[in-house]
């Protein structure tokens, strides 16, 4: 009974994560500058690291942790590079 | 669908309740990514989901494995801080880079320049810049 609950509100919380990624890919592609784009793509991966963590909880497998782990290492590089882009027009100078 | 079993109701309750709670936040910061006009409003919207989302979405995860592994599971926590710390860094770098594209380009609803007194303008301050907040 509560099994059914917990697996429900864990569908419905991906289905709003899902929305949450594609309201982050309108922004990418249609946002008017480049650091609009930028943003999207930092949302982007903070909705994807949710949807892991919550895919984690729904298998009862730890397997998740660890690439939500690196979409988050990864995530504040490439946020950090494309910030750096913009700024110098170069990433290592 | 793997049903996650062996859990007691009041922790399932409580597991759901974060897990919702974590992904409505996280859809609200989304929708005021989409919403809010221009760049400067937008930048506030998606640390709703970083902070808040994130956090309840861990909280729920660690309550989870720690009822079901009949031991304390704690290393969501390093997500948790290591988001609470890159996020705001990475969106101080973007902000500053997005400001100094558009104070280059000089559009005209740029935020001023905070830091400008008028006496040191007159005696020997950057041109630019008074032009800039002239124009903003």
């Amino acid at each position: 009974m509560t099994s059914t609950l917990l697996s429900w509100s864990i569908l419905a919380a991906q289905i709003m994560l899902g929305l949450a990624m594609a309201c982050s890919a309108f922004r990418i592609l249609q946002g008017p500058r480049a650091q609009d784009r930028v943003l999207g793509l930092d949302a982007l991966y903070v909705s994807a690291m949710c949807l892991l963590v919550t895919f984690g909880i729904r298998t009862a497998s730890t397997l998740y942790f660890e690439a939500a782990l690196v979409i988050a290492l990864l995530g504040f590089v490439s946020t950090a590079a494309c910030a750096k882009f913009l700024m110098r027009g170069e990433v290592i100078e | 669908m793997m049903q996650p079993t062996d859990l007691p109701a009041w922790a399932e309750v409580v597991v759901a309740l974060f897990v919702l709670a974590g992904a409505g936040l996280t859809l609200i910061g989304a929708l005021g990514l989409v919403r809010l006009r221009t760049f400067y409003e937008r930048v506030h919207a998606p640390t709703l989901g970083t902070t808040l989302g994130i956090g309840c979405l861990l909280l729920a995860s660690m309550l989870f494995f720690t009822v079901t592994q009949a031991r304390p599971v704690l290393h969501e926590v390093l997500i948790g801080v290591f988001i609470s710390l890159t996020t705001p860094v990475s969106l101080m770098l973007l902000a500053r880079a997005a400001l100094y594209r558009d104070r280059r380009e000089h559009l005209s609803d740029v935020p001023p320049l905070p830091v400008y007194v008028p006496d040191e303008a007159a005696s020997g301050g950057d041109v630019s810049d008074r032009k800039i907040v002239d124009a903003g």
